[in-house]
């Protein structure tokens, strides 16, 4: 009798590694997965049958990543994916890319063949390992069940913590479905990994000098600001010392774009006061930015004449593009407090003030009206209409674009954009992504009619969960960026850029059971944004907008900051 | 210029794949990776020898390598006072007329014989890149059959002298 009490107790206790994995999920307070099933994951999604964690199903597995993507993006917690082994793994392959350039965190469940056949190039095996080394923070396999529920806590704080990215858990069959004791709990052990968050104080003294004697100083914010949740930070110090604000693509929303001191966005399709406040300015205080060359154009311009002050919590980024005076390794919140902390007095810039005010005053981002729908109106007007308070969420291209130029962000984590890797495909499905992590948000999905193509099948997951995402195409039957560069600078030789056959869009809209509308005018857009952005359904909106637009100023590849082209006359 | 790195890593799997996925992903040149457990447990030492152009591009590639979360340490030990060693194996032909003539290279190198047979034999030599070079550069007239080098190891001595002029013994 006893004896057979202790058998029933035992098998109570045990649990299989799916069973570890979802308790370790539910530990961690994941609220929802993006995954999808497939042989090798099936002992997983058997658990997640009974599982209470909102499992969402993409209907291809780059959609499913990039939901995770954006839900990171917008929660500021890691986006937790599942995919089967082989083809549904290298399906990802391009999100896991994608959030290790821009620092995005996720934690990536791929399945494996069992143990026993790895390496024999096993149905549905891929070197998952290999292939996604170079593109994730960190990976693991599990080899032993008991180190389950120790190896998802460390890929939870390896992703999160420090500069974020993804890490890939890869998950063998058998030992999904293996069943044990509960294992002993185990620490984590990461004695390699200890990111400083902490600043130095001597080399934050030394900026904080720097600034005081500064002429003409700048401040670069970057996404590393976001990350850090530190955009108050930012604001405060900048009010206490007077600095004006340019920001990087991925940056938008750190510093509000209303405020006098912001300049606008830097780069490649930056604006002419940001640009040339680089270009001049003696101090350029980089806070969270990591000098991409998108943003930099030919290093030999860019900031000549300054002394460079970098914060980033990645001290490889520091030093990595630009030489750096200041470094300073730390969250970029830390820092921002200590140098609030510092209290010194307003650098003298009064004449720095006036050059910028006029440039922000005669040179602002400026497009010709014409009968055709301008897209620059289009987004304009989708700025104006959700007052500046939406989440939007793009695509690459022209379209992303004109979003970073005319959409103002008032407040941080309004913005998911696809940066470092531009990732045509992104915009439709982490807007799915950035709708879960805020549903009370109004989500506006900022496309080209390229890169909606990338992702239509996610229209699927719109519709099922009428998620009230307003689908805006911006839609110039034309893969606009390209057929732009090839005007510019290939003669107009229009290699496979214009767009032959395209789908109606509102029709096919109307076979997932989605409102649609075709948009042809200013006024036309007037009145249907007027009408649909506070509904609470999905909606897509075709805006045919003028096919010949292109994207101003512009920097062309190998030119200074400061050789702008295309800036108002 | 080149660089001798040496580092500490955690024994775990995929630790080699990630170090040098990072030297190919980041376009860096090495000479030689060598690998080996160290006194702890479950902990590794890797000596990579580079070449680089300049000081920024050592700086980034020690940053690059720290950030990776099994390395436990990283240092550019070039410039301190090493020890620096490598090993080499070498099958030489050897044919009744120049047998002494290529043992009489061996001796002042204080290289050994491993093996010998009818028509060849096998040298091991120890010691640094530039020793090794040399010795090769002597024997390889006489027909280098086959060779194989392990590449540099390295550790900083236990006492460092003031000044850091590199120290290079030829033993
Ligand atoms: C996956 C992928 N393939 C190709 C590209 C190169 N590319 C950059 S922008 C662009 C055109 C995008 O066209 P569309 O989606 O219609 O947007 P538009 O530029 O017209 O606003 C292309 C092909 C890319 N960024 N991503």
């Amino acid at each position: 009798m006893e004896a057979a009490l202790k058998e029933t107790k035992a098998k109570t206790s045990e649990l299989s590694g799916a069973d570890l994995l979802l308790k370790a999920l539910e530990k961690e307070n994941v609220e929802v997965i993006f995954g999808y099933p497939g042989g090798a994951v099936l002992p997983i999604y058997d658990k997640l049958y009974d599982s209470k964690i909102l499992h969402v199903l993409p209907r291809h597995e780059q959609g499913g990543i990039h939901a995770a993507e954006g839900y990171a993006r917008i929660s500021g917690k890691p986006g937790v994916v599942i995919a089967t082994s082989g083809p549904g793994a290298t399906n990802i392959i391009t999100g896991l890319a994608d959030a290790m350039m821009d620092s995005l965190p996720l934690v990536v469940f791929t399945g494996q063949v069992a143990t026993g056949v790895i390496g024999t190039d096993a149905f549905q095996e891929a070197d998952i390992l290999g292939i996604t080394t170079p593109i994730t923070k960190y990976n693991y396999q599990i080899r032993d069940t008991k180190d389950i529920p120790r190896v998802i806590k460390e890929a939870f704080y390896i992703a999160t913590s420090g500069r974020p990215g993804p890490v890939v858990i890869d998950f063998p069959k058998d030992l999904a479905a293996a069943v044990s004791e509960e294992p002993a709990e185990q620490d984590i052990f990461l004695p390699g990994y200890q990111p400083t968050t902490e600043p130095n104080f001597l080399q934050v003294r030394k900026l904080a000098e720097a600034v005081s004697r500064a002429k003409r100083p700048v401040i670069l914010a970057g996404a590393g600001v976001l990350h850090a949740k530190a955009s108050t930070l930012l604001k405060e110090y900048a009010e206490q010392q007077k600095l004006h604000i340019v920001h990087t693509l991925l940056g938008l929303g750190g510093f509000p774009a209303g405020h006098e001191l912001f300049l606008g966005m830097a780069g490649m399709h930056g604006c002419y006061a940001a640009n040339m406040a680089l270009h001049q300015c003696d101090l350029l205080i980089n806070i969270g930015a990591r000098f991409d060359d998108r943003l930099t154009g030919n290093l030999k311009h860019f900031a000549p004449n300054a002394t460079v002050a970098h914060i980033d919590i990645d001290p490889a980024e520091i030093g990595k593009n630009v030489p750096t005076h200041i470094p300073v390794v730390g969250d970029a919140g830390e820092a921002l407090r200590q140098l609030i902390r510092q209290v010194g007095n307003p650098p003298e810039q009064d004449e720095w003030k006036e050059t910028i005010t006029s440039w922000k005053r005669d040179y602002p981002y400026h497009y010709e009206n014409t009968d055709l729908l301008k897209p620059q109106k289009v987004m304009e007007l989708l700025f104006e209409k959700t007052a500046g308070e939406a989440i939007v969420v793009t695509d690459v291209g022209q379209h992303q674009m004109w979003a970073a130029q005319y959409y103002q962000f008032k407040t941080a984590d309004r913005w998911v954009t696809s940066g470092g890797l531009g990732t045509m495909g992104f915009g439709l499905p982490a807007s799915i992504g950035a709708q879960f992590a805020d549903p009370s948000a109004c989500v506006v999905a900022v496309l080209g009619d390229g890169g909606f193509q990338m992702s239509t099948q996610e229209l699927a997951v719109i519709a099922e969960y009428q998620l009230p995402i307003k689908i805006a195409i911006f839609n110039n039957k034309a893969l606009g960026m390209v057929r732009q560069w090839q005007e510019i600078f290939y003669d107009a030789r229009y290699s496979h850029s214009k767009n032959p056959v395209q789908p109606s869009f509102v029709k096919l809209a109307d076979a997932y059971g989605i409102k649609g509308y075709e948009i042809h005018t200013e006024a036309e857009a007037h009145a249907i944004l007027n009408e649909v952005l506070n509904d609470n359904e999905p909606v897509l909106l075709d805006f045919r907008v003028d096919g010949e637009e292109n994207v101003y100023p512009m920097i062309a590849t190998g030119k200074g900051i400061h050789e702008m082209v295309g800036v108002k006359k | 210029m080149k660089r001798i790195i040496t580092m500490t890593v955690l024994n775990r799997p995929g630790v080699l794949n990630r170090i040098t996925n990072l030297f190919t992903k980041r376009n860096y040149n090495i000479e030689s990776i060598s690998v080996g457990l160290t006194e702890q447990e479950g902990v590794s030492r890797m000596t990579c020898v580079i070449h680089v152009e300049n000081d920024r591009m050592v700086e980034q590639i020690t940053k690059q390598l720290n950030k990776q979360i099994d390395v436990l340490k990283v240092a550019d030990i070039s410039d301190q006072a090493i020890v620096a060693r490598e090993l080499v194996l070498v099958k030489v032909p050897v044919l009744p007329h120049n047998r002494s003539e290529i043992y009489s290279i061996i001796e002042p190198f204080r290289a050994s014989v491993i093996d010998v047979s009818k028509d060849s034999i096998i040298i091991q030599l120890t010691g640094e890149t530039e020793k090794i070079e040399a010795f090769i550069d002597l024997i390889k007239p006489y027909g280098i059959k086959e060779m194989a080098r392990t590449g540099t190891t390295a550790f900083p001595r236990g006492n460092q002298r003031v000044s850091q002029q590199k120290a290079f013994s030829f033993v």
